[in-house]
C-alpha cells in the first residue's frame, strides 16, 4: 500500500492506494491553509506538513498519525531583533545526523532540528551571507527549497535559492561557500552574467549513489554539476523549454533524471497543450517524453517546483505529480505508463511519497 | 484584568472559550499570556518579531490597534481575522 501526501491550496490530502487508478483518499487535514509542503521522514516514520493561514501565519506541523491530531512545532521561527519573519516553509528535509532535519524557508534561510523535528534553530552562518549578500527575490518570493544533503556525511550539504544561487557547506553549516559557475542567468543583462548573485534555482538534488553529481532545473534551463556543486553545465538541449519547476532523480542511477517543462516563464504551462514529463538516463546528454497517459491535447497545467514525487527505483521507480488544476498524476515503471491518481483535488503544491 | 474575545480558530485553539480574562499591560502581553494559558495559539496572532499579523485585526474598545497599545484591567480586546475579500 502506497500513501501519497499531496500538499494544496486548501489543505493536505493523503491518498492510499497500490497503483495509479486505485487511490483513494484516506484523510484530509488542514482545511482552509495552504499546505505547501508534506513529507515523512523514513528513519522515524514520522509526517510533517508545513501550512500557511492566510491570515494566521505559517507554521509547521507534525504527527505520527497523519490521521490523527498535528502538533505543531517549536519553529521555525526567526529570533526576536532578526528583523525577519517567516512568509513560508518551503521544504523539510532528514539530514545525515541522529534525528536531524533542515527546513528551508522564505525569506531564504536554513533551519536546523536535532531532536526529530519538534523544535528548530536558524543557522546563523547562512543567515550572515544573506544579510550582507543582497540576495534578491525570485517572483515566488526569497526562497530556500532545495536541500541536497551528502549520503553517509552530515557535515556536507548543498542548498537551492531563488534566486541566489547554490550554498555549500563542507562543515556542518559553519561556513558556507557559492556554487555560482557555469549558471548562465539569461533573464539578466548581458553584462551581468558573470558577476550577478541573483540566480534563480528552481529546484537542485543529488545523485546519492555519486553524491558529487547534482541535478538543477535552473530559471530558463536545465544543469549538471559532477564536482558537488562547485560548477555547472547547461543540459537543457533535447527539451521542448528549458523553463519549469519539477526536477527529481531514481536513486538507482545517477545518469537519470526527470523534468517537467513549462513553455516559458512568461507562460507557465505544460507546452503544446500536452502534458509530458521528460526523462534522461544518460545525465542529459538526451531527454526522453514519457506521455503514454498522459494528456496529450488540450492540457495547459502548471507543475509546482514541490508537486513531482518519487519512491523505488530502476525500473520500478514511482513517480508522482499534481498540477494546479488539483489532478495528480502516477506511474510505478520509471513513467513508462502512466494513470489519473486523483483527478479533483484542489490545486497541488507538492507531491511525495510517505 | 482585562477581556479577551476570541472567534473560531482562534476560539478553539484555547480551549473553546470564547471570552478569557488576562493578564498584561499592553496588547503584546496580553496575548503572551493567552499563548502561555492556551499554547496552541503561540504563532497565530503576533509573527516571530511580536508584531500583530498583517491579516489579523485586534480591537481594543471598539478601536483598532496594534501590539504596543496600552490596555487598562477595564478595557475589551477582540482578536479576529481580517475580512478579505477575492476568490
Amino acid at each position: 500500500m502506497r500513501e501519497l501526501l499531496v500538499g494544496t491550496k486548501k489543505g493536505l490530502f493523503v491518498l492510499r492506494g497500490d497503483a495509479p487508478g486505485a487511490f483513494d483518499v484516506a484523510t484530509r487535514a488542514f482545511e482552509g491553509s495552504v499546505v505547501e509542503f508534506a513529507t515523512r521522514d523514513p528513519r522515524t516514520g514520522r509526517y510533517f506538513a508545513s501550512v500557511t493561514s492566510g491570515f494566521y501565519g505559517p507554521r509547521l506541523m507534525w504527527t505520527d498519525d497523519p490521521t490523527a491530531e498535528w502538533q505543531a512545532a517549536k519553529g521555525p521561527a526567526f529570533p526576536e531583533g532578526a528583523d525577519a519573519t517567516l512568509d513560508r516553509i518551503w521544504v523539510v528535509t532528514p539530514g545525515e545526523g541522529d534525528g536531524v532535519l533542515y527546513a528551508g524557508v522564505a525569506p531564504a534561510a536554513l533551519f536546523v532540528s536535532t531532536d526529530g523535528g519538534e523544535s528548530w534553530s536558524l543557522n546563523e552562518p547562512l543567515w550572515k551571507h544573506r544579510l550582507d549578500g543582497d540576495w534578491q527575490p525570485g517572483f515566488g518570493g526569497l526562497a530556500l527549497h532545495s536541500i541536497c544533503p551528502w549520503p553517509a556525511d552530515p557535515d556536507r550539504l548543498a542548498i537551492g535559492v531563488s534566486a541566489a544561487g547554490v550554498w555549500i557547506t563542507e562543515d556542518g553549516g559553519k561556513t558556507w561557500r557559492t556554487g555560482y559557475t557555469g549558471l548562465v542567468p539569461r533573464y539578466m543583462p548581458e553584462d551581468t552574467w558573470e558577476d550577478t548573485n541573483v540566480l534563480c534555482v528552481h529546484n537542485m538534488h543529488r545523485a546519492p549513489l555519486r553524491p558529487e553529481r547534482l541535478f538543477m532545473q535552473f530559471h530558463g534551463s536545465v544543469y549538471r554539476s559532477d564536482d558537488a556543486g562547485s560548477t555547472w553545465n547547461d543540459i537543457a538541449d533535447g527539451l521542448p523549454s528549458g523553463f519549469g519547476f519539477p526536477l527529481t532523480i531514481d536513486p538507482a542511477d545517477p545518469d537519470s533524471a526527470f523534468v517537467i517543462p513549462l513553455t516559458s516563464a512568461d507562460d507557465r504551462t505544460t507546452p503544446d497543450g500536452r502534458v509530458r514529463v521528460y526523462s534522461t538516463h544518460d545525465a542529459g546528454t538526451t531527454w526522453t517524453p514519457l506521455s503514454d497517459g498522459l494528456p496529450s491535447r488540450d492540457a495547459w497545467l502548471t507543475v509546482y517546483r514541490q508537486a513531482l514525487g518519487r519512491d523505488g527505483e530502476g525500473d520500478d521507480l514511482g513517480l508522482w505529480f499534481g498540477a494546479t488544476s488539483g489532478e495528480v498524476f502516477g506511474s510505478t515503471d520509471a513513467g513508462r505508463t502512466w494513470a489519473s491518481v486523483a483527478p479533483r483535488l484542489a490545486p497541488v503544491t507538492s507531491v511525495r511519497v510517505a | 484584568m482585562a477581556v479577551v474575545i476570541l472567534r473560531a480558530p482562534l476560539k478553539d485553539m484555547a480551549g473553546g472559550n470564547r471570552e478569557l480574562k488576562l493578564d498584561g499591560s499592553d496588547v503584546r502581553s496580553i496575548v503572551r499570556s493567552l499563548e502561555a494559558d492556551w499554547p496552541k495559539t503561540g504563532g497565530w496572532i503576533l509573527d516571530d518579531q511580536g508584531r500583530v499579523r498583517r491579516h489579523v485585526n485586534v480591537f481594543l474598545n471598539g478601536e483598532r490597534v496594534r501590539e504596543d497599545a496600552p490596555v487598562g484591567p477595564d478595557d475589551t480586546l477582540h482578536i479576529l481575522a481580517s475580512i478579505t475579500g477575492g476568490s
